[in-house]
């Protein structure tokens, strides 16, 4: 069982690496307004998160970010992902602990959260509070982001119980 | 149980939904022109240029080079030393407090609707 649990560990991380690099690959949705993507990856972390836990949802993430980075990344993006991506799992590991909510309401709280944590983390760089308006419209597309992703991983788990 | 956790999904969604747009409602309602483009690096301010005179302005720093254009009231990067050049892609900006934002120069492109410094009043 042990052996089996992490082969698909291992499986989830490359599939998300792929999704993150396919959508690395596709031209941004609305290049004027950077931030706003679909966080196709974030299908494995969510549906890891509710298929194993927050320890293998973690692992998935933290693979995919360094693999991510040393094979198409540089240190600015790896900085990038890692903020949104800690602040991200945080929250939906905590969401998903209370019980309250369903895969798609984990999953809007991690594309806000991701969005969120990449702002902080340039104001910190920056050292300028400007952002926080642009978090606005980064929020509204992080949330029907999240919508999309949660629905995907909801078909996931739904379809996909025998791993 | 499942009904519930859809119920509480949908209150998640129309809160930050909520959130965001009157936040956004409020900057459409109180945004003004701006008059001047604040260039700053690392958080410091190093130069501010009217928005009223189109101009071309080469902006050096140690982490690299942006090119800043002036143009019809509007500001915009047109090049950018960083390989993503996700600064240019930005729309040109010209609403007080609006923002662009070359994150590996470390520099931020500030729109000011009054001379000392509009965006407080919105952000």
């Amino acid at each position: 069982m042990k052996t089996k649990k992490i082969a698909f560990i291992g499986l989830f991380a490359s599939v998300s690496l792929m999704l993150a690099y396919i959508e690395a690959l596709l031209p941004p949705i609305y290049a004027a307004a950077p931030g706003i993507k679909l966080g196709l990856a974030n299908i494995i972390s969510v549906f890891a998160l509710y298929k194993y836990g927050a320890k293998e949802a973690v692992t998935v993430c933290l693979v995919r970010i360094s693999l991510s980075a040393l094979l198409f990344g540089n240190p600015w993006s790896l900085a990038y992902s890692a903020a949104g991506a800690v602040l991200s799992l945080t929250v939906m590991i905590l969401l998903k602990l209370s019980g309250k909510f369903s895969p798609v309401g984990v999953s809007i709280s991690g594309g806000v959260c991701h969005n969120l944590g990449q702002i902080l983390l340039a104001m910190l760089v920056l050292k300028t509070s400007g952002l926080l308006l642009y978090m606005a419209v980064l929020a509204v597309t992080g949330t029907l982001a999240g919508v999309f992703i949660g629905l995907c991983a909801s078909f996931m788990l739904k379809y996909l119980k025998k791993v | 149980m499942e009904r519930k956790k859809i119920r509480n999904d949908i209150i998640l969604a129309v809160c930050v939904l909520a959130a965001s747009l009157i936040a956004l409602a409020v900057f459409l309602c109180v945004r003004a022109r701006g008059s001047y483009a604040v260039v700053l690096i690392d958080g410091k301010e190093t130069a501010r240029y009217s928005l009223s005179e189109n101009a071309e302005i080469e902006i050096k720093s140690e982490n690299g080079v942006n090119t800043l254009k002036i143009e019809n009231g509007k500001a915009s990067v047109i090049s950018a030393s960083c390989p993503d050049g996700i600064c240019t892609a930005h729309r040109a900006v010209r609403y007080g407090g609006e923002v662009i934002v070359c994150l590996p120069n470390k520099l931020v492109i500030r729109i000011d609707s009054a001379s000392n410094g509009g965006v407080d009043a919105v952000s």
